[in-house]
């Protein structure tokens, strides 16, 4: 990966201003979701060798959450976009 | 051919003419009673005990690039047992047993050195937690002593003491901890292996695995199919990757994690030392280059390579601890895949389906952990029951709520 990392709302800022949450999961199940639901979402992940859709936190930036859409194995960044986006499906 | 004192002088007089390969380097065999997909330490140290313990002889050891090519040979080569937990402790020390023995059981030399492992506390709530580290390291049999500064400054004159941020107040030795020669503990393992007929079979990988309802049959490779009895992962590092061949979603993320090493320098620091205010930890080869490395690069990575950034950041880490480091110059630098489970423990156990077994999820903490992982995964494979010393590292424990978790920082696999 390159050490920049383009911010919709900031621009190419550096890779140390963010924070990585990482693999965006399934949503959040509801409080009352079956034990099993809850530990697909909390322990399992995805985890592939390719493209990667993930959180990242811009923590030193604009503090706004990020997905970003990243190759595991080339680590190049294809899309990114404010994870605001993900509810509404539109854009930033 | 046992390597001896012997053997050497009489490959010198015949002007080391006779030199025979350490190991074979056979085509696959069409069948095999248990294939291990993974030819880094733990698969070989898997085959070597399999072969050599539990009689297991008819097995292949499958491996997608060269022996030591993966993250055998690209650690920071420390050994210890200086666990918390009561299920990871009796592990780490069994290991650490092994080592203490495992050049003269696999005859060669895989230059074990107990040359000590000292982890720095920089505040009293710190010097608490380690002495309640050491205290339960010493209840299970294992060697801990606290050292305060002045104990310390004779063994280590060169830190930085009066850090005006983290003063160096102490530290837990474990006298009996040091560093292995990587390299040799794969080599060593897959001699020893071979000699008790284990296949191993190299630039093989695994594409696809066949199976028949719960059945595992046998996997599909770039150098043919290959039909077994049983399967056994030791893939740690892409985990996730085979484990998706049959569908199987794990509890593990991959990450990067580097290492580095210095130009030669003269005898400077006798022990492993680890900085405790941050991610650092140092200890000089033989050679004399200074081997060191840091956190993890924090985002999913099958790359095998780091980022820039965190060069910067060990680099800052080790100027905190010895600023006497700020001439010394990085030769190389180096990227492993790691496994980093959910709660930064181990996973080794039987599976969903009923012949297929796995072994992973070793974080940055699989080195160590080589003979032990491997006696261990072979007992598995051969009686179908945890080895007494790795009954907590079970599949089923994220979801029964007995994590292993010595940080105690959660589902987060990128902070442990």
């Amino acid at each position: 990966m390159s050490s920049l990392v383009k911010c919709p709302h900031c621009g190419l800022r550096p890779k140390e201003e963010f924070t990585v949450r990482g693999e965006v999961a399934t949503p959040r199940p509801d409080a009352g979701a079956e034990e099993a639901v809850w530990f697909d979402h909390v322990y399992l992940r995805d985890n592939p060798r390719g493209e990667h859709r993930e959180y990242w936190h811009h923590s030193g930036g604009c503090r706004r959450w990020l997905v970003l859409t990243r190759n595991t194995l080339t680590h190049e960044t294809s899309e990114v976009v404010d994870a605001s986006t993900l509810k509404t499906g539109g854009a930033a | 051919m046992r390597y001896s004192a012997l053997s050497l002088l009489g490959n010198a007089f015949s002007k080391n003419k006779n030199w025979k390969p350490a190991w074979r380097n056979p085509d696959p065999k069409p069948h095999y009673d248990v294939i291990i997909v993974g030819g880094g330490g733990h698969g070989l140290a898997t085959a070597y005990y399999l072969s050599k313990v539990y009689g297991v002889r008819n097995v292949a050891v499958l491996e997608k690039g060269y022996l030591g090519s993966g993250n055998i040979g690209r650690n920071t080569t420390i050994i210890r047992s200086n666990y918390l937990l009561e299920g990871n402790n009796p592990f780490y020390e069994f290991s650490m047993k092994l080592w203490e023995g495992l050049e003269q059981d696999f005859n060669f030399n895989a230059m074990v050195s107990q040359r000590g492992v000292i982890n720095l506390f920089h505040s009293d709530a710190q010097r608490d937690a380690y002495t309640r580290r050491g205290n339960a390291m010493r209840l299970h049999g294992v060697d801990a002593e606290l050292l305060n500064r002045d104990q310390l400054r004779e063994k280590l004159p060169f830190l930085d003491y009066e850090n005006a941020r983290f003063p160096i107040m102490g530290g837990l030795m474990q006298a009996r901890g040091g560093t292995v020669r990587h390299d040799a503990v794969a080599w060593g393992f897959a001699r020893g292996a071979d000699q008790n007929g284990v296949d191993i079979i190299q630039n093989c990988e695994v594409t696809g695995i066949d199976r028949d309802g719960d059945q595992i049959t046998g996997v599909q490779t770039t150098r043919g199919a290959i039909k077994c009895n049983k399967l056994a992962m030791a893939v740690a590092g892409s985990s996730s990757h085979v484990a998706k061949m049959i569908d199987m979603r794990l509890p593990i993320e991959s990450h990067a994690l580097q290492a580095f090493v210095s130009e030669g320098l003269k005898p400077f620091v006798d022990t492993v030392v680890t900085f405790g205010a941050g991610h650092f930890y140092v200890s000089q080869s033989d050679k004399g280059g200074l081997v060191f490395g840091g956190d993890i690069e924090g985002y999913n990575s099958y790359a095998q390579r780091g980022n820039l950034a965190n060069v910067e950041h060990v680099a800052e880490a080790g100027m905190a601890m010895i600023p006497a480091l700020s001439r010394v110059r990085i030769l190389r630098s180096w990227g492993g895949i790691m496994d980093m489970s959910m709660d930064g423990s181990p996973i080794m156990d039987r599976t969903h389906l009923s012949n297929l077994y796995f072994n992973g999820g070793w974080c940055y903490g699989g080195f160590k952990a080589t003979p032990a992982s491997g006696y261990c995964f072979a007992h598995l494979l051969a009686t179908d029951t945890p080895h007494e010393t790795a009954t907590a590292f079970r599949m089923d424990r994220f979801a029964r709520g007995y994590l292993l978790d010595e940080k105690g920082v959660g589902a987060q696999a990128n902070l442990h």
